[in-house]
């Protein structure tokens, strides 16, 4: 008796939290289809905000994938060698760098942003590009890149693989593409997975380094919420969302996955 | 080519791109905090000056607030959910976890419409006081902004971590006699506590350095992002701006490098 | 059976010495010649050097300089690994898990460019020498354990070697397998004819498979010789102890016998000596009547254990002497009985250094 009164307590507890989280998220993905949100659903559906939206930040969308690929592009090509590189070579000094790409996790994006405008934004060009917002996007994903793959070859013992196919007589370039890059494929995803995802999302440091011209997504929002009507604010939001839930769903699928094996 | 130059090779571009855009910044910044007419007293303003100073102990005491309410709350929900199977269990998992690359703006705008001036809560007690309650644009609201934003993170590493308790302590600590309440005192709890100081490491520092959501609650909200966001772009004060982001950035790493020396990897594995 | 794979370099390591960062010393310097087509064996406790050694063989480790190391004669000291044509046995296997079985075992010849055809006939004919027929297409996690040992062994002769490293190949498995596939690997060293060398810290393995053993100890050779030598004739009382059971016995000698407690014993070869370490193996030892006898005892201890027992007898030496015998005889604990000792089966060993 007393510990189904504790389960039930319990069960309670965590739907009102889950209320708390999936209300809001629920009144906004409604407000963006509803013809008056003051007026409530019975005022009708409607796409038209959906439309306006599209109509007026269609350019940001299209940015924030732009960036959001770019930037796992380049964690790409730079993460996966160099996560290779600090598993395989180890001791102080790989550490120590693992470290410092790490900071960016930690210092908030504001001081990141802030760096980077009193580095470079003399260079009018380059300040004034998509490029700009993509290098702080860089820097503030390649951590996550890089961890990501090393979790994967701490786990498949990368390090044995790559001496078995030195042993076999292939060249460093050969095993890198063979066995090290196939091997980590796992790593890879979940750590691309969680590049785009953040990207997409990138606030504190986009803000400070967007122009009107370079806006992306979560500049859009902002922007949305703070001049236009709630409707409008809330079918952005909705298109956000649409875009980000199958990457959340994909990353703790593979996650999951990834906790089995 | 050799296998090492092989390696130095594979380092070289996240060398140059870390070297180039992060710590050139880094230092740029670290130099700019000194140049302002106060020199390198400016680093100490953060403590020294009242008006930071007490900008700095609200964006502390909002953090900690944070930290402490979002681990009570997701300790219970995550245990809760890692013990008992359920129907329905999975979509509550789902929903509890979604939230967690909402960006700060999004995560500002779901407290609007939570507790905003057309919010669900002020709809809801207008109709039963008669009062419109809104708290959205004030510490309140951001407070609840950094609840929805930390519960997910700090849930899920709750839940990992009570997977992987070996269910033989608790039985061998009911052999000996303890009671359900002694299990969880004396075994449950020190035994997830490497777990709560790594998601709690992770909720202060995000709250201490978040900028989307009090920017899009705004208004009259006094904490250290907004400051330095004021400070930088309405009143053009790069060396104040410059000296509060680098305080501020120790701050959190400091946080974080404690907590994980003592607990071990979990905070980067969580970062 | 003829398998086209009757080669093998002969081997030199020269003054081959390993000293890490941190000043640990992993190998002292350190010579070493292995014969074309022979099976050595490196045998030692963990941390012997052992693996590194054979590190330093493949490629894998540089030496400290001034070592060396020739393959025929040519010095491949400054060669990585992929460049000296060496096929190698891991201890964890390090097969490929995205590759399956017959890719794995044709990687090799893959990278050294043979065509298509030859290496799926390549392929066949080594699944069929280490009898994996039927697994070509399987993954590697689909594998046991003993599958994946012959598929590591398979792909590390699929190259033809110069020289086959194995370090510790048959560690990972249980040890009914491991004496199963270890009769395996002999068949096929042989057949290879192969130069190979073979790490292991067990002795059975070294004793069947070596044709020559190499005892390691702290990072130095101890004994080289073959199986028969090191075991019959160890160099010192380290390798005595080390390989098989052993009686150490400490004692004075007068007119050509050992003087012990419970009696004289006849030995060879004693004559400038006045007190000698002397071992005897077990298995040496018999069990006779006890009146009459040159040595006598009471039987502290009696361990059966099926195929054979082991006695062990007090009050015949400085320390009790373990004693091998056949399982017919039985005697009971506290029963006073008679040793016989050959005298060609005392070897007598140098005084402890250190």
């Amino acid at each position: 008796m007393r510990d189904r009164m504790i389960f039930a307590a319990q069960l309670l507890f965590t739907m009102l939290v889950a209320a708390f989280l999936v209300v809001p998220a629920g009144l906004s993905m409604t407000a963006g289809i509803t013809v008056n949100y003051f007026r409530g659903i019975q005022s009708g559906l409607t796409l038209q905000w959906v439309v306006q939206v599209w109509e007026l930040y269609a350019s940001t969308i299209l940015l924030s994938f732009v960036i959001a690929f770019g930037t796992l592009a380049v964690t790409l090509l730079a993460g996966v060698p160099a996560a290779y590189a600090l598993y395989i070579r180890g001791g102080r000094l790989s550490r120590g760098v693992e470290e410092i790409i790490t900071l960016p996790v930690a210092i908030p994006g504001l001081a990141l942003a802030l760096g980077l405008l009193l580095t470079y934004g003399g260079f009018g060009d380059f300040r004034r590009s998509w490029l700009f917002i993509l290098v702080g996007h860089v820097i503030f994903t390649m951590p996550f890149m890089v961890r990501s793959v090393m979790a994967v070859f701490a786990n498949v013992d990368v390090k044995t693989l790559d001496e078995g196919a030195a042993s076999l007589g292939a060249s460093p370039w050969r095993r890198f593409r063979d066995v090290i890059v196939p091997n980590a494929s796992p790593g890879i995803l979940a750590g691309s997975l969680m590049v785009v995802t953040l990207s997409l999302g990138e606030f504190n440091l986009t803000w400070m380094l967007h122009t009107p011209l370079t806006k992306t997504l979560p500049i859009g929002l902002a922007d949305s919420y703070a001049s236009m009507r709630l409707e409008v604010a809330s079918a952005y939001t909705l298109i956000f969302f649409i875009m980000i839930i199958p990457l959340l769903v994909a990353m703790q699928w593979f996650g999951g996955r990834g906790g089995v094996r | 080519m050799s296998h090492r130059s092989f390696v130095w090779l594979c380092l070289l571009p996240l060398s140059i791109s870390t070297a180039a855009f992060f710590l050139l910044p880094m230092a740029k910044l670290l130099i700019t905090g000194s140049e302002g007419p106060k020199g390198f007293s400016e680093y100490l303003s953060i403590v020294v000056e009242p008006r930071y100073r007490m900008t700095l102990i609200n964006t502390v005491v909002l953090a900690a607030a944070t930290t402490v309410t979002t681990l009570v709350v997701a300790t219970i929900t995550g245990m809760f959910l890692q013990r008992h199977r359920f129907p329905g269990r999975s979509l509550l998992i789902a929903i509890l976890t979604f939230p967690l690359a909402f960006p700060g703006v999004v995560v500002g705008f779901m407290i609007i419409l939570l507790a905003g001036r057309q919010g669900l809560i002020g709809e809801v007690t207008s109709r039963l006081s008669g009062d419109k309650l809104v708290f959205a644009y004030s510490i309140h609201g951001l407070f609840l902004g950094y609840l929805y934003f930390s519960i997910p993170r700090v849930i899920l590493t709750i839940m990992a971590a009570a997977q992987k308790l070996d269910p033989g302590l608790e039985e061998a600590a009911r052999s000996l006699g303890a009671g359900p309440w002694a299990v969880q005192r004396d075994v449950v709890l020190p035994a997830l506590m490497p777990a709560f100081v790594a998601a709690g490491a992770i909720a202060f520092a995000t709250a201490m350095g978040a900028f989307g959501t009090a920017f899009t609650l705004a208004t009259n909200i006094d904490v250290l992002p907004m400051l330095i966001y004021t400070e930088f772009t309405l009143a053009g004060n790069l060396a104040t701006s410059a000296a509060l982001s680098i305080g501020l950035g120790v701050i959190t790493w400091m946080i974080l490098a404690l907590a994980r020396s003592f607990s071990g990897n979990a905070v980067a594995a969580a970062g | 059976m003829k398998t086209g794979l009757e080669h093998g370099v002969s081997l030199r390591v020269e003054g081959c010495a390993k000293t890490y960062a941190d000043g640990t010393r992993a190998l002292e310097p350190t010579t070493l010649d292995v014969a074309s087509g022979e099976t050595l064996v490196l045998l030692g406790p963990s941390g012997c050097g052992k693996t590194t050694l054979l590190r330093i063989i493949a490629g894998l480790e540089t030496p400290d300089s001034g070592g060396r190391v020739l393959f025929d004669g040519k010095d491949l000291t400054s060669s990585p690994i992929e460049r000296r044509n060496v096929g190698m046995v891991f201890q964890s296997y390090a097969l490929f898990p995205n590759m399956t079985v017959a890719e794995n075992i044709a990687y090799g010849l893959k990278i050294r460019g043979v065509a298509k055809p030859e290496r799926a006939a390549r392929v066949a004919e080594l699944v069929q020498l280490t009898n994996i027929s039927g697994l070509e297409d399987r993954r590697i996690d689909q594998l046991s354990g003993g599958q994946r040992q012959r598929v590591a062994l398979a792909r590390a002769v699929a190259i033809r070697p110069s020289v086959l490293l194995l370090d510790e190949p048959l560690t990972a498995l249980d040890a009914a397998l491991r004496e199963r596939l270890r009769s395996e690997l002999n068949r096929l060293l042989r057949t290879l004819g192969i130069t190979a060398i073979y790490v292991t810290h067990d002795q059975a393995e070294a004793m069947e498979l070596g044709d020559k053993v190499v005892v390691m100890r702290k990072g130095a050779i101890a004994q080289v010789g073959s199986p028969r030598d090191i075991y019959f004739k160890p160099a010192d009382r380290f390798v005595a102890e080390f390989i098989g059971a052993a009686n150490i016995i400490e004692a004075p000698i007068e007119d050509g016998r050992l003087m012990l407690a419970g009696g004289r014993q006849p030995v060879n070869g004693s004559e400038d000596l006045t007190t000698a370490v002397a071992m005897v193996r077990p298995e040496t030892i018999r069990i006779v009547r006890s009146d009459g006898a040159a040595l006598n005892g009471v039987v502290e201890s009696v361990r059966f254990s099926g195929d054979r027992q082991r006695i062990v007898v007090r009050d015949v030496s400085d320390k009790p002497l373990v004693v091998d015998t056949a399982n017919t005889i039985e005697v009971a604990v506290g029963e006073r009985i008679g040793l016989a000792i050959a005298p060609e089966a005392i070897r007598f060993l140098p005084p402890d250094r250190r």
